[in-house]
């Protein structure tokens, strides 16, 4: 069930010839008694899903944005657990499939199987794990599968060819595409063969490609949803609720519908 | 004892390369240009050309006769590695990390340091080769470490203060490993230990294993036999794994890697990952990890910048459960007498890293007999700590935070 409401909320958008847009969110910034209101108000606010990232304190792929709002969230005693607990309050009733993005020792040290399986009850779809690569997969899969979460892959700039093959033939939930060379944070521009790339993960991905990293404005939305099968916003989502600016956030999920 | 790692980089259940995808084709490029390199006369021929003209290797298997009457114990010897260029270890695994840089076609090359040593003995062999370097080093080691910073700079490279987190070499390994993501076609990442994703563990055992290889033979030459036992600090595990490598067939050496006790194991403040640490994931590889129950990694704490880190290599975690090695842990205290003892005893002011290794020798010194020899990896000098050191003997122990 849990899989199948991710790949349900992008058939959904797909069928109605829209683009999927999924903002991150860092559980417990802003406090954890705000996660499931914040969840609300992203999914009212049109999101396809929500990638909920489970602050560490070593985000070696997270750009000065994401590192912050994690020490923020560390700082504020945010747990696994607590985040999985205050998630599962809303499983019944939530409308929008959750994603979790976090680096792979919090899982490690909750214990994969035992993670997965909490995922499951807490009504996760998804799982990314940034430092993981295929190569290491085999310590997660298994127990993904039986709970039915689904393993979301990033593909590179830097990936050869037969890695992105590798990738888009194992893909599931979404193929995240990983738009620069680097960290995740605000981009002024993206290099030029970026819309060629996103063309060609779409022709051979198993699931949909999702554009993500460093995506900020409406502008870069549009131009990079053109391409693919939507966008993930980080940065630019996690500084505007920081900041108290929802009203940017919702201009900024409303710019896919015009794409 | 099998051959490690494993085709994988796994050591058993350690190691891997748990690393953004960003950055796997260049770990395998690396993988591939270091197995072609192992295999090429003309690179061994380069390594030794610079390692003996330009490093000053063999560095001496030093009979420390007055250390050895003062303690008592079995015969000690000292691998001067503090007679290197740059004043330790680190230059071994630099040079021939440079030379791999230079192999792929790459012209840039970013490091991490904690002590400064590292970031120095990458600063200086990019002068050397003529590649652009840049060094990021925790604010807080920017602070304690304050002449090899300016040390980096004479030598051309860049030195990038990193502020996020405590400011140590966790943060630093951070920064470096986002740079590298950032400008991985052109840039070289120079690991500066053991750990890391593989094959950094393998590359930089492979270029520090000339520690113990040398150590070997000379004590043959020296004493006719194998040590009863060996001494090695670790932090991240290089200078102890150089040392460890080609013993390890040996079964009859004992060998114990010394961690940074800190302010003591029961105050929860130091850096002794495989004495009290449980498994995890930072920086590539699975080893033992200082982590709290959420697997949040906590910093470290260590008068010795060079040892104040959370993780440790994965073949030293694969040693520790193999049974190998014996690792333990000595104190800040234990560490600054050390270096007291050494200076006194034979005219060797070493890094508190090392001082780590001495302290071990007096707990040694006692269970061991006259007859037996014990060799102690001095994996560098103690010039840069002076200061420390100066500051701790002032105020009676521990002024550093
Ligand atoms: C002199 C010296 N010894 C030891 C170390 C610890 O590193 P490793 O455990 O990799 O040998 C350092 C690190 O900076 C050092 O400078």
């Amino acid at each position: 069930m849990t899989k199948a409401q991710l790949d349900n909320a992008f058939l959904t958008v797909s069928e109605a010839g829209e683009k999927a847009f999924v903002p991150y969110i860092m559980a417990g910034d802003g406090g954890l008694e705000s996660l499931n209101e914040r969840i609300r108000f992203l999914a009212d606010s049109g999101a396809t899903a929500i990638e909920l990232g489970l602050p560490f304190s070593d985000p070696v792929a997270d750009g000065p944005t994401i590192q912050a709002a994690g020490i923020r969230a560390l700082e504020a005693g945010t747990t696994v657990q607590a985040v999985l607990d205050e998630v599962a309050k809303e499983k019944a009733s939530r409308n929008v499939p959750l994603v979790i993005m976090t680096y792979l020792n919090p899982v490690f040290a909750y214990g994969v199987e035992a993670f997965a399986s909490a995922c499951a009850a807490a009504g996760i779809s998804g799982l990314i794990l940034p430092d993981l690569p295929l190569e290491e997969e085999g310590l997660v899969v298994e127990a993904l599968q039986k709970h039915e979460i689904a393993l979301i892959r990033l593909v590179a700039l830097t990936s050869t060819p037969d890695r992105i093959r590798a990738l888009a033939e194992r893909a599931e939930g979404f193929l995240y595409a990983v738009t620069v060379a680097g960290t995740t944070g605000e981009r002024a521009t993206f290099v030029d063969q970026l819309g060629t790339h996103l063309q060609e993960l779409k022709e051979i991905s198993k699931a949909p490609v999702l554009a993500g990293f460093g995506v900020s404005t409406p502008e870069h939305v549009k131009e990079l949803s053109q391409y693919c099968d939507g966008v993930v916003v980080g940065s630019k989502i996690v500084a505007a609720l920081h900041q108290g600016d929802r009203q940017q956030v919702a201009e900024l999920i409303r710019s896919i519908k015009q794409a | 004892m099998a051959i490690y790692p494993t085709e994988t980089g796994h050591y058993g259940s350690f190691g891997g390369r748990f690393v953004p995808e960003t950055l796997m084709p260049a770990i395998l490029e690396l993988e591939k240009a270091f197995k072609e390199a192992k295999e090429d006369p003309d690179f061994q021929e380069e390594m030794r050309y610079y390692l003996k003209q330009y490093v000053g290797r063999e560095t001496p298997l030093y009979y420390a006769e007055r250390l050895t009457a003062t303690l008592g114990g079995p015969k000690i010897y000292l691998k001067r590695e503090d007679l290197n260029h740059t004043g330790a270890h680190k230059i071994n695994n630099t040079i021939g990390q440079a030379l791999l840089t230079q192999r792929m076609g790459k012209k840039k090359v970013v490091a991490e340091t904690g002590a400064g040593q590292h970031g120095v003995a990458t600063a200086t062999v990019s002068a050397l080769l003529g590649l652009e370097c840049i060094i990021f080093m925790g604010k807080e080691d920017v602070r304690r470490q304050a002449l090899n910073v300016y040390r980096m700079e004479l030598l051309g490279a860049q030195v990038v203060s990193v502020d996020q987190g405590n400011g140590t070499l966790k943060d630093a390994v951070n920064e470096a490993m986002r740079y590298w993501t950032a400008n991985v076609e052109d840039t070289h990442y120079i690991f500066g230990t053991a750990a890391g994703p593989h094959p950094f563990p393998q590359i930089v055992r492979d270029f520090q294993r000339i520690i113990g290889d040398e150590s070997r033979k000379q004590i043959i030459e020296a004493e006719g036999k194998l040590p009863e036992a060996i001494v090695a600090c670790v932090g991240g595990g290089s200078n102890a794994i150089g040392m460890f490598y080609p013993f390890v067939d040996d079964r009859d050496v004992k060998m114990y890697g010394v961690e940074a006790g800190g302010m003591g194991l029961p105050t929860g403040k130091h850096a002794a990952s495989l004495t009290e640490g449980k498994a995890g994931i930072l920086h590539g590889s699975l080893s033992y990890l200082l982590q709290n129950e959420d697997g949040q990694v906590q910093e470290a704490h260590s008068i010795s910048a060079g040892l104040d880190y959370p993780g440790v290599g994965p073949e030293h975690s694969y040693l520790k459960d193999a049974g190998r090695v014996t690792y333990d842990a000595v104190t800040d205290e234990e560490a600054l007498e050390a270096v007291r003892l050494l200076s006194r005893t034979e005219g060797i002011i070493p890094a508190l890293e090392s001082a780590h290794a001495v302290a071990y020798c007096k707990k040694l010194a006692p269970v061991m007999d006259k007859e037996d020899v014990l060799v102690v990896c001095l994996s560098g000098r103690g010039d840069k700590d002076v200061n420390t050191i100066r500051e701790a003997h002032e105020t009676g122990g521990d002024s550093y935070d």
